[in-house]
């Protein structure tokens, strides 16, 4: 061919760069413009980030984005369900998503789930054995929105305590929020924590 | 259900999305860098670019062509970096430092997708889709097209050529990769992944806190990232963060796009041999690599060894709740045995044991099924390797698709397969072994105590010379030393191994095809396949046994 048969060895970058600018146009821009097109027509919910609202129509976060249920001071609240601990920033910081990336023989990690578990066990009123493996571990993204429904389950009678519900009327509103495994095996049965404490507003509300 | 059940389902579920795209999708790439037919705008953008696509180059031409075209990748997306201020959608970011821009430039155009810095704090918008898309595209397509012009140097008889590589690189971009990512962005999107410029905005929790929640074009980014096993996140938390795989089934999806190209291509090199039996046993190769490891790293996971996965009650630190350990390691096993490095876990919380398994999913080399092209081109290596070993114990000639492996072959792939491992270790040993490296390695760099401080370190420079782009991401690679060693052993451990594919595809085509007798040894029966697989094992444990016992074998078994 032309570029290196004919030409000097300079005229290869020529032809390098001239690709490089015809392929930033098309596949940089031009197909993430159709992609974003297509989101925002035809399925601008997700495309937007599955927004939550309020009773009132307040913007209350996301479906896919977990939050901190604690006061200013960062103490869980007990009419809330919990969710998982997050080493995203403080805390379930969408700026700053990512893991504790902690190992499983350091003295921090060890530590931390010692008093994760200690601190549950008190304030749900369970024994330690019975607190789940997702109550006391930091997620991968510290984002997960989802808790199990074992971890869900412990934590009914606390929140319906602090609510002035029947452990049932709670303890249905979670099976209502309880998601299965995808086709019935792919992944782990979840409770999305944002929109059960949503539910739980608004019975209220 | 018991877990092993979900994970033979799961497992069960991808090889059967797989299996039914093997001869579609592997015929069509092979007509795809077949057909002498060009499109009118093929034709077009080949005038605009300056290249006759009729005729074909040597290989050193070819590979002169491959350096170009990276080169001036790597130096348009520095340069994207530095001006980023300027540019719209930015976010407000400032430029990114010139150490930092090297490493990511460098890491992207190598399909290594390593990355030393945080997204949603470090690129704007612009930065990821003009930048780091385009080499998700292009970087990909390179790939494929060197392992082509490999498999034509099997296919060639007597040529001085193995093709066009401006021809191969237009055609697996917009004929291959374009449209999948087009539709694969779409299922994203239905499944909840974001698609939007909105700038990121606080709100109001239901708690009554604050939250900034971030936007951007994430699912045409996440949907090439997988499909040219790329790797690099969006996001910090990559795959596992919500907005880039947000259920159970784009998980699924995700594992099913990474591995599609490179396992489809197997079927390619057979069709393009004309000996469809030859595709099935490396694929055949490539299937039992990638079993065994799932099923190691998976049990190790849900047994969940250590003092923290045990005080907890199971391995989900670093994992998040929708996946479950199951769809952490069937996510990890495809992201390490292909060059993705895409993670959905983080694997420095991975048990000690379960860690070191992505670790040697990289070791062995990628090849089972290996990145998009690499994968191809690597497996086709140690066949090479293998023959020339069963050749020497049978006494014959080593031959292999009708092609003798003679002394200058059996050099090149020697030289590509001594190149990678000699990177990981000598850039790991020199990390500890200069005293002011080491005083930062250790000092800054190094987030957990002890071994596993090693495995870190280890895993980096696996990663990077294999073009993975996973970490144990405790490491800060920030650092002066680990950004300009990874950055270098990044670009060494791409395109070294790629000139000696090129030289070694030169070779092969300018070779007549020797006729098959009774002494040739058959490279499509079981046999072969066991080989070729104990030929990888065995390279690898010997290789790496010393170092993984001094990192994740001692922390695991003490």
């Amino acid at each position: 061919m032309k570029a290196s048969s004919t030409g000097g060895s300079g005229r290869v970058y020529g032809v390098a760069l001239r690709a490089m600018v015809v392929f930033t146009l098309v596949v940089g821009v031009g197909y993430t413009l159709v992609v974003t097109g297509i989101g925002q027509l035809v399925l601008p919910a997700q495309a937007r980030g599955s927004a939550v609202r309020t009773a009132d129509g307040r913007v209350a976060g996301s479906a896919l984005i977990g939050q901190s249920f604690t006061d200013a001071s960062g103490n869980p609240l007990a009419r809330y369900f919990q969710s998982r601990p997050s080493a995203a920033g403080k805390g379930y910081d969408a700026t700053a998503s990512g893991g504790s990336n902690l190992g499983p023989e350091n003295p921090v990690l060890v530590k931390a789930i010692t008093d994760r578990t200690a601190q549950v066990a008190a304030f749900d009123g369970v024994t330690e054995a019975q607190v789940p493996p997702d109550a006391v571990t930091a997620s991968a993204s510290g984002l997960d929105p989802d808790i199990s429904p074992a971890y869900a389950e412990i934590q009914v009678n606390r929140v319906a305590r602090a609510r002035g519900l029947s452990p049932d009327e709670v303890r249905s509103l979670v099976a209502a929020h309880t998601q299965g495994r995808a086709l019935g095996f792919l992944g782990e049965p979840t409770v999305n924590v944002v929109e059960l404490n949503l539910a739980l507003d608004r019975l209220a509300g | 259900m018991p877990s092993w059940l979900l994970a033979t389902l799961s497992l069960l579920t991808v090889a059967l999305l797989l299996a039914a795209a093997y001869r579609p999708l592997g015929d069509y790439m092979a007509w795809v860098y077949t057909s002498p037919r060009h499109w009118r705008a093929e034709r077009g953008l080949y005038r605009l670019i300056g290249v006759d696509p009729a005729s074909e180059q040597s290989w050193r031409a070819y590979t002169r062509s491959v350096l170009a075209f990276s080169a001036v990748g790597v130096l348009l997306l520095y340069l994207l970096q530095r001006v980023q201020h300027w540019l719209p959608y930015s976010l407000g970011m400032p430029a990114v430092p010139s150490g930092l821009s090297f490493n990511t430039a460098a890491s992207f155009v190598t399909n290594t997708n390593w990355q030393s810095y945080t997204p949603e704090q470090t690129l704007g918008y612009t930065v990821q889709l003009a930048g780091l898309v385009v080499q998700n595209f292009v970087s990909a397509a390179v790939g494929i097209a060197v392992a082509i012009a490999l498999v034509r140097g099997f296919a060639y008889r007597q040529r001085r050529t193995i093709g066009n590589f401006w021809v191969d690189l237009v055609r697996g971009t917009f004929r291959i990769l374009l449209p999948m990512a087009v539709v694969a962005a779409i299922v994203l999107l239905i499944g909840g992944v974001i698609q939007n410029f909105d700038p990121f905005h606080a709100l109001t929790t239901l708690a009554g806190g604050t939250q900034t929640l971030p936007g951007g074009p994430v699912a045409s980014q996440e949907a090439i990232k997988e499909l040219g096993t790329n790797g690099g996140g969006f996001f910090n938390a990559n795959s596992a963060h919500p907005f880039e795989n947000p259920t159970q089934w784009t998980n699924l999806v995700e594992i099913v796009l990474l591995l599609l190209i490179p396992f489809s291509l197997p079927r390619t090199f057979g069709r393009m041999v004309g000996d469809d039996r030859q595709g099935y046993a490396i694929l055949a190769v490539m299937a039992l690599l990638f079993i065994t490891s799932f099923v190691v790293f998976t049990a190790i996971e849900l047994h969940g060894p250590g003092t923290a996965p045990q005080l907890a009650g199971a391995a989900m630190e670093g994992k998040e709740q929708r996946f479950g350990i199951v769809g952490s390691t069937l996510f990890g096993t495809s992201s390490t045995l292909t060059s993705t490095g895409a993670v959905n876990s983080m694997h420095d919380s991975l048990t000690a044991l379960g860690g070191m398994m992505p670790m040697l999913n990289m070791m062995i080399g990628e090849i089972a099924p290996g990145g998009v092209g690499s994968g191809l081109y690597g497996i086709l290596v140690v066949a090479i390797v293998a023959v020339f070993l069963g050749g020497l114990m049978i006494g014959r000639t080593p031959e292999y698709l009708g092609k003798r492996i003679g002394a200058k072959e059996i050099k090149l792939a020697g030289l590509y397969v001594i190149l990678t491992p000699a990177l990981v270790l000598v850039g790991t040993a020199l990390s500890f072994a200069i005293p002011s490296v080491r005083a930062s390695v250790t000092g800054t760099s190094i987030l957990n105590p002890g071994v596993h401080g090693l495995s870190e370190v280890l895993y980096a420079f696996t990663s990077a010379a294999n073009n993975n782009g996973s970490a144990f991401a405790g490491l800060t690679a920030s650092t002066p030393w680990m950004s300009t060693a990874l950055g270098v052993v990044m670009l060494v451990g791409r395109f070294v191994p790629i000139v000696f594919v090129l030289a070694l595809a030169g070779s092969l085509a300018a070779q007549d095809k020797v006729p098959v007798t009774a002494g040739t040894l058959p490279t499509h029966r079981p046999l072969f396949v066991g080989l070729v697989a104990g030929v990888a094992l065995i390279i690898t444990a010997l290789t790496f046994f010393p170092v993984l016992a001094l990192g994740p074998l001692a922390e695991g078994l003490v």
